[in-house]
């Protein structure tokens, strides 16, 4: 095989890595804000219960959520839902894998959602209360006050362990590997196992390593841009 | 009919009593400045007329219209203290600017959110106010980019942005190197009129000899001792506003 070849057949591999990569940033961090505002309720319930998930969520981990969330339809109700889609997604249209890759994607976005619910509360929660007064007495609302005062100044300060956590979800999808989803490394041991070619496992540090130098240029500029003010 | 009245006040945190019945009145235009070693319930009292603590008993009248009586232990509606507070402004101790805005951003933010005028009124209104406390060359400075007594006039133009009834300043210049005093002290100076009620509480004993039409001495949550300033400053009643007075002299 030439270097061309491995390098197309690995990059099969990394659109499922990207794949995960994207749709865990794109869900989870939407889903990590309600996420935050429950453990930072009022109502002692809520804050119990979301506290108890993000324990739970953050506490085991992320390969044996994958395999929870992967078999225990299966063990529990006989219903292996995720095999089931494997099937009819390839039957009805030829795609390999569908049902094991949303298995991975819902435990992926469970656990980031968690995790970003964490930095988001840290964010708001560092925010002094002077700057709720100060809006208060001014009449706003408690949803203006969010919204207009206390949540850019979140942001600013979200940004940074944000972006930790982005590089290490994009090193995180080998983990999916588990259940015999092709992302990249899979592809790698695919090669050693059937190729007799060990090199291309290690070629593929070059593709995260390239992807992460992209990040973290985006990201260095997305904490730039909010550097204009200073809290 | 008296601009402000405050019957009765108290207010407990857990078993601490802050203030243990505060009453007082001031006609509209008046000057009040609240003196008094710290833990005397001061800052408590400016935080229950805006309505950021609830008194536990008292009330507190604007104009003859009673806004709370906390005897009455019912939680007022979020939409009544919003109400309420909008007959009083407060300027903080650490000014509590919005960094993520400019100084004419902070002055207009609330109204436009509240919708007291046009776009082009507030925003006029605002420049108008930051000129008055002579900051209309920082109008897109950002806070940081301001040195503190600034960043105070910008927030007391944001206070008068909302035309409250009754401007509160909680310790002004407290926060301040000494030399920034001045510049806020002259723009507090500057806003006495006939129709803006204004309640200072200030460490700064020449300004509220100077600028106050009533100075009120407070000590371990009671009125010590209320007055027009030669009172008080002059020929104190009280044997606790004499050693008080003195302490400051001493230190001078």
């Amino acid at each position: 095989m030439s270097f061309l070849d491995v390098t197309s057949f690995l990059m099969d591999g990394f659109w499922i890595s990207l794949t995960i990569f994207a749709v865990t940033l794109l869900c989870g961090a939407p889903l990590g804000l309600p996420i935050a505002l429950c453990s930072m309720s009022r109502f002692r319930i809520v804050r119990s219960i979301s506290k108890v998930i993000v324990w739970i969520v953050r506490g085991i981990p992320l390969m044996l959520q994958i395999f929870i969330i992967f078999y225990v339809p299966g063990l529990l109700f006989e219903k292996p839902i995720f095999s089931e889609l494997d099937r009819h997604f390839f039957l009805e249209y030829g795609i390999k894998d569908a049902g094991r890759l949303i298995a991975v994607l819902i435990a992926f976005v469970l656990n980031y959602a968690c995790y970003f619910s964490e930095i988001y509360r840290g964010g708001i929660e560092s925010i002094s209360k002077g700057q709720y007064e100060a809006g208060y007495v001014l009449g706003m609302t408690k949803g203006q006050v969010f919204r207009r005062v206390i949540l850019k100044q979140s942001i600013q300060r979200i940004v940074p362990p944000m972006s930790n956590e982005i590089i290490t979800l994009i090193k995180d999808t080998a983990l999916a590997n588990c259940i015999m989803v092709c992302e990249i490394i899979k592809q790698a041991k695919e090669l050693a196992a059937t190729k007799a070619l060990v090199w291309p496992l290690f070629y593929t540090g070059a593709f995260y390593l390239l992807f992460v130098g992209l990040l973290t240029i985006i990201l260095g500029k997305v904490e730039k841009k909010l550097s204009y003010f200073r809290s | 009919m008296a601009a402000l009245e405050v019957k009765d006040l108290k207010k407990n945190f857990g078993k601490t009593q802050v203030l243990k019945g505060i009453s007082f009145t001031l006609e509209k235009g008046q000057v009040l400045a609240i003196i008094g070693s710290s833990g005397s319930g001061k800052t408590t009292l400016l935080r229950c007329l805006n309505f950021l603590e609830a008194p536990d008993s008292g009330t507190i009248s604007v104009n003859g219209k009673c806004l709370i009586d906390g005897s009455e232990n019912l939680r007022l509606s979020d939409k009544v203290i919003r109400q309420n507070r909008l007959h009083f402004g407060l300027v903080f101790q650490n000014f509590n600017l919005f960094p993520q805005y400019t100084a004419l951003e902070n002055v207009t933010l609330a109204p436009t959110l509240l919708k007291t005028g046009t776009p082009e009124t507030i925003d006029q209104k605002a420049r108008g106010l930051l000129e008055r406390v002579g900051l209309s060359d920082k109008l897109s400075n950002y806070p940081w980019q301001l040195s503190g007594g600034q960043q105070q006039r910008v927030a007391i133009a944001r206070a008068l942005a909302m035309d409250p009834e009754v401007l509160c300043f909680d310790e002004p210049t407290s926060a301040l190197d000494p030399e920034l005093t001045g510049e806020v002290l002259r723009v507090i100076r500057g806003l006495k009129s006939s129709d803006r009620t204004m309640i200072v509480v200030t460490h700064e004993m020449d300004f509220a000899r100077s600028v106050a039409d009533v100075v009120m001495f407070m000590a371990d949550g009671v009125i010590e001792e209320m007055g027009s300033p030669e009172e008080v400053f002059g020929s104190p009643k009280s044997e606790k506003t004499r050693s008080f007075l003195q302490s400051f002299h001493s230190e001078l």
